[in-house]
């Protein structure tokens, strides 16, 4: 049995939103060079190194990468051998939130009562936790700051089983095509096949904490990640949708079996300044 | 290769503006956004005057992050702009002349574009970091109260944007896609329309 005190999970949390916020992962940048490379498009070019030029001034100077800090989404991995001192764990996430977003200059865009008053929070709690208890006695934190832009384009159908792979592939590209610009390509998409309606959700968001390009382990899955990759990128959007060869720089499937009756299939987009650190406690 | 244009915008440099063209602004621009555009609304509605001179002027789409001491602005990069869409015509029948977000517009503001003779230029969208050091002051002129989404007056230097859609109906977007769209590649996909209007556009 392992103690984790809450203080240290509060200042993890700070450490890692401020550091997501400004320092665009290795993984990503490489694929960003990647696209810069093989883009067909001039002006889709230059996007793309004005996106990398971003990405350096950003770290640099301190600056976050995009004004939409997001919605503070944190992944736990809990380890079942380890017991939480010090308070709540939800509490403890959350002021380590408002400690990041405060200090690290970060924008609060949180409302509460969303159907009415929609007040600002004032420090962009509370979060979105997705916990998991996993064997061992570690805890790993991963945050992935999530802005609104491409939030706001995800998707849910429950397809009919009848639908297939081909139903699956349809329903992604109509649900890139509808969201044009405002999800801020080049994207990596999350894609979640299987499960109930949430689960299904969740899992196409938990597709979005994979290193930008790697493959699913189940080759099935891996095939159906290229032939997306590929079709999402022959609709012809490009950076920005200013027309150009690359519309996403990764399609990440994850899949779980589901009920006889449904082919469930989610679509959680993520803009290219897909940020994501993770740390263990 | 980007053509320097000096604020405001006249009448004859908007003739010259095509679809796709890059351009550096510099002079004064005003930022809005949701709340901000839904007040300034509600007082044209009451007959009450405009919080800023919208004669001629450029609204930029953006909600900064808070700027560290001693800095002019924190990352400053555009929001999308299809949630203003129901704004943007009334606006421009004030006189407002161009706005700068991210992402396509809807028919009544292209309608209102050729109408009012404005543009429509898109600023690269996650790039606030860039963005923010063309941005020499910000001051805030309506509606502190909203925080990020308040009105600012911001001088900008060399800022850099692309036309995306001019007063001739040009649409860079819906060329764009027409372009580089691969059709033999997509298999039984049937895409949608050039049109950026085709329904559900925009998720909104």
């Amino acid at each position: 049995m392992r103690e984790i005190h809450t203080d240290q999970i509060s200042e993890k949390v700070a450490e890692l939103f401020i550091d997501a916020a400004h320092n665009l992962p290795e993984d990503v940048m490489a694929a960003l060079q990647r696209a810069r490379d093989s883009e067909e498009s001039p002006l889709g070019r230059q996007i793309l190194e004005e996106i990398l030029e971003n990405a350096k001034t950003a770290r640099e100077e301190m600056i976050p990468l995009c004004q939409d800090t997001g919605t503070s989404v944190v992944f736990v991995e809990l380890g079942q051998e380890t017991h939480i001192a010090g308070g709540d764990l939800t509490e403890a996430i959350n002021r380590g939130v408002a400690k990041g977003y405060g200090e690290g200059f970060l924008r609060k865009s949180i409302v509460d009562r969303p159907f009415s008053a929609r007040k600002n929070t004032g420090d962009n709690t509370p979060a979105v936790v997705h916990l998991e208890l996993v064997p061992g006695d570690k805890m790993k934190i991963t945050v992935l700051p999530k802005g609104g832009g491409c939030e706001n384009m995800s998707r849910l159908a429950i397809l009919l089983p009848g639908q297939g792979r081909e139903g699956v592939v349809d329903f992604v590209l109509r649900a890139v095509e509808e969201a044009s610009g405002n999800p801020c390509p080049p994207l990596v998409l999350g894609v979640g096949i299987g499960g109930t309606a949430e689960h299904c959700m969740s899992l196409a968001k938990k597709a979005l904490t994979r290193k930008v390009g790697d493959p699913n382990p189940d080759p099935e899955a891996a095939d159906l990640e290229r032939e997306l990759l590929q079709k999402v990128n022959a609709l012809g959007l490009g950076p920005q949708a200013v027309g150009g060869t690359n519309t996403a720089l990764a399609v990440h499937v994850e899949t779980f079996p589901t009920h006889i009756t449904a082919l469930p299939v989610a679509v959680n987009i993520q803009c290219h300044s897909a940020r994501l650190k993770s740390a263990e406690l | 290769m980007s053509k320097e244009i000096r604020l405001p915008l006249t009448e004859e440099t908007i003739a010259g503006l095509r679809a796709g063209d890059h351009v550096r602004l510099t002079g004064v621009i005003y930022t809005a956004r949701d709340a901000a555009h839904k007040h300034m609304i509600e007082a044209l509605d009451r007959g009450e005057p405009l919080p800023i001179d919208i004669k001629g002027a450029v609204i930029y789409y953006v909600g900064p992050t808070p700027e560290r001491p001693g800095r002019v602005i924190g990352a400053a990069g555009p929001t999308t702009s299809m949630r203003l869409n129901p704004y943007t015509a009334r606006l421009m029948e004030q006189g407002l002349k161009a706005t700068i977000g991210k992402g396509g517009r809807n028919q009544a503001v292209r309608e209102a574009l050729k109408k009012h003779r404005g543009v429509y230029f898109l600023a690269v969208g996650g790039t606030g970091a860039l963005l923010s050091k063309r941005v020499k002051s910000a001051e805030v002129v309506a509606y502190e109260d909203l925080g990020t989404e308040a009105i600012r007056r911001l001088e900008v230097e060399g800022f850099p944007v692309i036309v995306a859609n001019d007063m001739y109906g040009n649409d860079l977007l819906a060329l764009g896609k027409a372009k580089y769209r691969k059709l033999d590649r997509l298999g039984s996909y049937v895409p949608l329309g050039a049109d950026p209007d085709a329904p559900n556009g925009g998720g909104n």
